[in-house]
């Protein structure tokens, strides 16, 4: 397929966002929402859909979703009903998914996402509350479908963009930024491999200056972010081949196949029905009032981009390693603490920069999992600024704590590592090392300035790594240069 | 405003109810009485009237984001048709 038919053609993309809120309870039920349990032992007859069962409003489902709707430049509605989307499946004991249709809490937002060349704001049209479906287990019993009904009732909210979107780049970049939103409110995990965070994506295209959009398909199933900008990319690819091979797209819901790298049409079973969605019956309007708005916004953090721009101003980090540092929370509250303890901004940003992160990486784990305290990290930071260690002595310290209870310093004396600076020592050492290298010295004298490097190297050899360089430096120079 | 038999079919699918030709006949009569009745309704002039969703006026009650204790596992399954010793068991649902 040539690049010049897809220059050709331009995609329109829409996220939906489900996330699952970090509530001590259900949406409607007193009941724990918590996961990972034994199935079928977080439930309440209301989950199980018995008669004469009534929902109750939890009060964080609303305060969360209007910190969201804060957060992403929403309007908050001051007053939103919630409605039934009715459908059967052995999941939703009800019949009917509690959820809001025609007034969204949340609406006419926005998010600004940033590209490696531009940034760009991606509309927000609506965020919605509703209630999770229990879990379907079809693979364990050969016979039967067997279900859980622990995550029945838990809150969800979904946030629906605006097809604002046009490469698979900008889409993950939008999705980024909305689990870093998530995070920053602690309103949800933001984990979409466990599925706290999910993401239905609309894809059509359309030829390049045309206004009119060009049928949609909608992608279901994309379980990770890095399979979302894959299944977009996947699909905007076949429609442009389609419609090039003289085709026509299937307005259709499509699954990914992670282990395929591609996608494939439902079923018609599995598709969507009539919703026949209505006004619940069994809840009454959610009314904001101005001081409970005034209340919950005194209640936000600094989100990301505001802390970035401080981190750059304060710090004097530069625009990169500030986005970096402040894209999770929880990594940007770590470098905070360790500049704090340490008093030094720059080592700081330094460490979690370089160490930190790499540590991080190479063991797939998050901040949250890293076994350094700030304080730790900031003692060994300290123990370098009083020249008590050295660069390389710093990092083979840091390796060695990430498995050891003991103090930067302990390690330091126990590994031998603390830095010599006895000029008595070192004066000795200096001298020998001129008396044994007398060509090096004639061609420094001749100004071969350069040869530094050689005569700090081998006090380092000589002292095994303990020698102070700097205080050889100026002892070097002072002898040479007279 | 009135409504077919072929929508009662319809309707009636999505319901997962099973209605014989008389039930549909009958259904058919009953709604289109009910539809009259709202086409009368609808000659009010209602433009300058707040939709109703609700017959009581009541502002939002919230409950405390807290977690109770429930019943146990044995009571939550007691009342199902099917269920092993952990689960819900019901038809498969996909082939």
């Amino acid at each position: 397929m040539s690049t010049i038919a897809h220059e050709r053609f331009e995609a329109v993309i829409g996220l939906e966002v489900h996330a699952q809120l970090l509530t001590k309870s259900k949406a409607f039920a007193p009941v724990a929402a918590i996961y990972g349990e034994a199935p079928n032992t977080q439930v309440t007859p209301l989950c199980l859909g018995h008669p004469g069962t009534l929902p109750v409003v939890n009060e964080n489902l609303v305060r969360y979703i209007i910190k969201m709707g804060l957060a992403t430049n929403c309007g908050i509605a001051p007053k939103s009903i919630f409605a039934r989307k009715n459908y059967f499946y052995p999941d939703l004991p009800k019949g009917y998914q509690i959820s809001q249709f025609d007034t969204p809490i949340c609406h006419d937002g926005y998010v600004d996402i940033e590209l490696e060349d531009y940034d760009k704001r991606i509309g927000v049209t609506r965020i919605h509350m509703e209630e999770d479906a229990g879990k379907s287990i079809h693979d364990q019993d050969p016979y039967n479908t067997l279900v859980d009904l622990n995550r029945a009732g838990t809150p969800l909210i979904e946030i629906v963009s605006e097809p604002d979107l046009r490469t698979p780049q900008e889409a993950y970049a939008y999705l980024t930024k909305i689990k870093q939103i998530v995070q920053y409110l602690e309103i949800c995990d933001g984990n979409m491999e466990e599925g706290s965070l999910r993401c239905d994506a609309n894809v059509s295209v359309r030829p390049r200056g045309r206004e009119k959009f060009g049928t949609r398909t909608e992608l279901k199933n994309m379980n990770s972010f890095r399979n979302v900008e894959k299944a977009i990319e996947y699909e905007i690819y076949r429609q442009i081949e389609l419609i090039e091979g003289g085709g026509e797209v299937v307005q259709q819901t499509r699954l990914w196949d992670t282990s395929k790298m591609q996608s494939r049409p439902m079923r018609s079973k599995e598709e969507a029905h009539d919703y026949r969605y209505f006004p619940e019956p069994d809840l009454p309007p959610i009314i904001v009032t101005s001081e409970m708005l005034v209340e919950i916004k005194a209640e936000l953090p600094e989100l990301a981009d505001v802390r970035q721009k401080r981190f750059v101003k304060e710090y004097g980090m530069s625009e990169v390693d500030a986005i970096t540092i402040t894209e999770s929370r929880y990594l940007a509250d770590y470098f905070e603490s360790v500049a704090e303890y340490s008093g030094n901004a720059k080592a700081a940003s330094n460490m979690v920069l370089s160490e930190v992160l790499r540590v991080l990486n190479e063991q797939s784990i998050d901040i949250g999992e890293f076994s350094i305290t700030p304080q730790k990290i900031s003692e060994l930071i300290k123990l370098k600024e009083a020249d008590k260690i050295n660069s390389s002595a710093m990092q083979t310290i840091f390796n060695e704590m990430l498995n050891s209870e003991k103090t930067p310093e302990e390690l330091a004396k126990e590994m031998n590592l603390i830095q010599v600076s006895d000029s008595g020592f070192l004066e000795e050492l200096v001298d020998e090392i001129i008396a044994g290298n007398p060509d090096e010295v004639q061609r420094y004298k001749d100004g071969k300035k350069q040869l530094m490097g050689f005569f700090v190297g081998q006090a380092m050899k000589a002292s095994k790594g303990k020698a102070n360089p700097k205080m050889v430096t100026q002892m070097v120079s002072k002898k040479l240069e007279g | 405003m009135s409504v077919s038999e072929k929508e009662i079919r319809y309707v009636a699918n999505l319901a997962r109810l099973q209605l014989t030709e008389e039930d549909v006949e009958n259904l058919a009569l009953d709604m289109n009485k009910i539809l009259g009745y709202m086409d009368l309704l609808n000659e009010l002039d209602t433009t300058e009237i707040e939709p109703l969703e609700h017959v009581i006026e009541m502002d939002s009650r919230l409950r405390k984001d807290e977690a109770k204790p429930t019943i146990s596992h044995e009571e939550a399954l007691k009342n199902a048709p099917d269920a092993d010793s952990d689960y819900f068991r019901v038809p498969k649902v996909i082939e």
